[in-house]
């Protein structure tokens, strides 16, 4: 693709890279600075992967004052810094830049302490969401927020996205789940925000850096809000003949005081994709399907469940399937979370995140074909119903350039609409370099400069992940780079 | 001292503006009833988000409600106990606390970030916020956040503006999430517990899978001790789960079930804090430190001086009363004992003169009030609201 600009690398940035690479290597001896070309080469992209841009070099950390020692090098010698998790970001917010450092924090992965009576865990953030679970799962406790790149994904990518996942309904996303950060700032200074109490003192700065997609700072550790485990959990699945029975249906159960833990949607395309691949056992005979978990003792989930059942036979439901098993439920998921790679499988595709109003579901599912069908492609519609963060996954041909176009284009019209009926760009990915340019149609000028100037507060040079999140202004320079 | 009530947000952008120029200092204000100890310096003015009030946005089956700044936290309640939903959160009233008088406002409280024991499960304020609008220092209306759950559409000043006390700029309008009320609830009471065991107790209750949306132990100051945790849900779960839990907190002693008139009392007690209201000229300070070290950090406080205590969250949360009469009421002690545990404190009640002599709030770290100063200054270049409040 092409729609989306990235600045011009800074010759007198590159010319000085021998210089830059020997300090780092002084800063973070043995094998903790990348420069060979071949082995830049898996930084150069993320989970966004139309875009690459080879990173001047690479360096990965082990401790917090590495981290700050070489921050405040590359802010003195005035050198872009792209922070990096796992690179599994969906909307390009780790993608390099030719004059840039990525600083990658995946050699940092220890858990540091684990506190069950206050319920909380300390670990660096290089630690993926899942080792977080593993680590405490034998005393019955995990950490609740659940992206799909769970596997893969690390803390410090979940903060800076403020990321979510399936059972957010109820748990929560990150914001929800961060007690405290230790965070260096761009001057190298090493701060400590909030700890194991509920509140810390002063504004809400840990709110503000969640979500911040590594423009304020960099989080080398993390203090987390863990959780017993339910008792169980099962899912039901639902055929419906129509997506608007199944939005009904989410709607009625709501309105019944029941809060699922998850309630996933999936629209005949994808359960035909993901039925292929993880052969989950969902219904092929239906227009759209949910996914309903509860929690809890087996007479309360099957209490539970009675109540939802009763529900969806009021909306035409074509399919009750009550899981029997562990291994079912596990298959159930299954489907659910491969949902993005098992459509990987069949054609290229650019996954949207944007969010609506629940109740503008049916008309947003009617104007969304409209738009795929104007640009002659397909899409696969999964998403979160309890919340309606939708995830359209728009089908197109990397290599075909034209097709490429009108797929970006599409992504963007849907985009849009979320905002025009009342929801927003992103609901769980981050904008990135992806949803950069449509900052507009959410905000207005005097938003974003709001935004932009606490930015500034932390960066007042605009080397912290430069050409993401704000619109991009080539002629002005970076955006928030003073001149 | 002028009075600015404002009826809609461009006229409170006009005025604020108007402030902006003259380089006027106002004091934000709802109707007043959470802010006895801030915002207490010379102020040229008031202005009050009261005028703008009414509900603008409600629908239940997306569990949203939207309303002007003003508009009276009781009004949203009894529209969402309409359609048998609530506030997530179990805000506190502070009238009881602080004798303050008045309707409590949705401004107020997201300003204050209010919560109530339903914290320990549910969050506080700031995590049911979903969207705000507000005019900031410099007369401009800002939009953030919106009216749907999930949202990470660029920076979060939703959360900047949860518990920042009226100092980055007047709330307009707000949108929450909320959920439904549960149709049935249930205590276990456990009597004559010290300090020390009950918070154990909680500690290991809230390490359960039954959901525990209320963690409290009240000493009882003479009368006998009260260490109680809530159960909500659907009845049926409600005498499975206060059963599993009997069981494994044995050790305590056996719980009283406790339910009707009688349990809303006892949370109305705990998250209104009516055990320390009295004396009214007691300093009344809030400790917020990590749950398990609940008791020890009042046990250490009591070894330097007397301290009446509930305790909410688990332990996380402790309401102390202090004697005012010394120089201090305390301040020292309290804030380097929580301090050595990871915590804080925030002096919630107190004279106009331990306000001017101790920070209300505790002083942050160079590094990060260096920040917070920047990003007041960001919203409020010109110092026009509530001045020597926070950061300001």
């Amino acid at each position: 693709m092409s729609g989306i600009q990235l600045p011009e690398p800074n010759p007198a940035i590159l010319a000085k890279r021998q210089a830059i690479a020997a300090r780092l290597q002084e800063i973070v001896p043995g094998e903790g600075v990348i420069t060979e070309e071949i082995e830049l080469t898996p930084y150069e992209t993320d989970g966004f992967t139309a875009y690459s841009r080879r990173p001047l070099l690479v360096v990965l950390p082990e401790t917090t004052e590495q981290v700050a020692k070489v921050l405040a090098f590359l802010a003195q010698e005035q050198v872009p810094v792209v922070p990096r998790g796992a690179g599994t970001s969906l909307a390009g917010g780790a993608i390099p830049l030719e004059d840039a450092v990525v600083i990658g924090v995946a050699r940092m992965r220890q858990v540091l302490a684990v506190n069950f009576a206050n319920r909380t865990i300390k670990v660096q953030s290089g630690i993926t969401n899942l080792m977080v679970s593993d680590a405490i799962a034998a005393e019955g406790f995990f950490y609740a927020p659940d992206p799909s790149s769970q596997l893969a994904c690390t803390i410090a990518g979940n903060i800076a996205m403020n990321s979510g996942g399936a059972h957010c309904l109820k748990y929560g996303v990150t914001t929800n789940n961060l007690l405290g950060v230790k965070m260096v700032l761009l001057d190298g200074t090493i701060v400590e925000i909030g700890g194991a109490a509920l509140d810390a003192p002063g504004y809400d700065l840990l709110g503000l850096i969640c979500g911040s997609e590594g423009q304020l700072g960099i989080v080398t550790e993390a203090t987390l809000r863990i959780l017993p485990k339910a008792e169980g959990a099962r899912p039901v699945l639902f055929g419906f003949p129509t997506s608007e029975e199944a939005g009904a249906c989410v709607a009625d159960i709501i309105a019944a005081g029941i809060v699922p833990v998850a309630m996933e949607f999936m629209d005949k395309p994808a359960i035909e994709i993901c039925e292929a691949f993880a052969k989950a056992g969902y219904p092929l005979d239906c227009g759209a399907m949910l996914i309903v978990e509860v929690e809890g003792s087996d007479a309360e989930m099957a209490a539970t469940l009675e109540r939802i059942i009763a529900i969806a036979k009021r909306h035409a439901v074509s399919t009750v399937k009550e899981s029997q098993s562990a291994t079912e439920t596990a298959q159930i998921w299954k489907g659910r979370k491969s949902a993005f790679g098992a459509t990987g499988r069949i054609a290229d595709y650019i996954c949207m995140d944007g969010t609506i109003p629940t109740g503008q579901l049916p008309y947003v599912l009617k104007k969304m074909a409209e738009i795929i069908d104007g640009y002659g492609l397909r899409v696969a519609n999964v998403f979160h119903a309890g919340d309606g963060n939708l995830h359209p996954l728009i089908l197109y041909d990397v290599n075909d350039p034209v097709e490429r176009e009108k797929a970006e284009q599409a992504g963007n019209d849907i985009l849009t609409l979320c905002v025009e009926v009342g929801g927003c760009l992103t609901g769980e990915h981050g904008v990135g370099i992806e949803k950069r340019d449509l900052m507009r149609v959410q905000f207005n000028e005097e938003d974003l400069a709001q935004m932009i100037r606490v930015r500034t507060v932390f960066d007042p040079t605009g080397l912290l992940n430069p050409a993401k999140v704000w619109p991009f202004e080539p002629d002005a320079g970076r955006p928030g780079r003073a001149a | 001292m002028t009075m600015l009530v404002p009826h809609d947000e461009t006229e409170a952008a006009a005025l604020v503006q108007e402030a902006a120029a003259r380089g006027d200092k106002l004091r934000i204000q709802g109707n007043g009833t959470r802010s006895s100890l801030v915002a207490q310096g010379t102020y040229d003015g008031v202005i009050s988000a009261a005028a703008m009030a009414g509900v603008t946005l409600y629908e239940p089956a997306e569990m949203i409600i939207g309303a002007y700044a003003g508009t009276p936290v009781s009004v949203i309640e009894e529209r969402l106990a309409q359609h048998g939903q609530a506030l997530t959160f179990e805000p506190m009233d502070h009238r009881t606390l602080l004798g303050t008088e008045g309707e409590p406002t949705l401004g107020g409280l997201v300003a204050a970030n209010v919560s109530g024991p339903k914290r320990i499960l549910a969050g506080a304020a700031r995590d049911n916020v979903v969207g705000v609008r507000f005019v900031n220092g410099r007369g401009e209306v800002i939009k953030n956040g919106g009216r749907v759950m999930k949202n990470v559409t660029g920076l979060d000043l939703v959360r900047l503006m949860c518990g920042s006390w009226g100092t980055l700029g007047l709330m307009t309008e707000i949108t929450l999430k909320v959920l439904p009320k549960a149709p049935d609830a249930l205590t276990l009471a456990w009597p004559s517990l010290a300090d020390g065991r009950a918070i154990a107790l909680l500690c290991q209750a809230m390490g359960t899978p039954f959901e525990v949306n209320g963690a409290a132990h009240l000493p009882g100051q003479g009368a006998a001790a009260s260490t109680v945790i809530r159960l909500e849900g659907f009845p049926e779960q409600l005498d499975y789960r206060a059963g599993e839990l009997a069981k494994i907190l044995a050790e305590y002693g056996s719980p009283t079930r406790v339910s009707g008139d009688e349990h809303d009392v006892i949370w109305r007690a705990v998250r209104d804090v009516q055990a320390l209201a009295e004396p009214v000229d007691r300093a009344i300070w809030k400790l917020s430190v990590p749950a398990d070290q609940g008791a020890a950090v009042v046990a250490a406080i009591r070894a330097e001086r007397a301290a009446e205590v509930i305790y909410d969250w688990s332990g996380g949360l402790v309401w102390l009363a202090a004697d005012a009469a010394d120089g201090d009421a305390g301040a020292a002690v309290i804030r380097r004992q929580a301090a050595a545990v990871g915590g804080h404190a925030t002096l919630v009640r107190g004279s106009a003169e331990l306000a001017a002599r101790v920070p209300v709030f505790t002083p942050e770290p160079a590094p990060l009030k260096k920040l917070s100063q920047g990003i007041k200054q960001s919203f409020d270049p010109k110092g026009v609201f509530n001045a020597g409040v926070m950061a300001a």
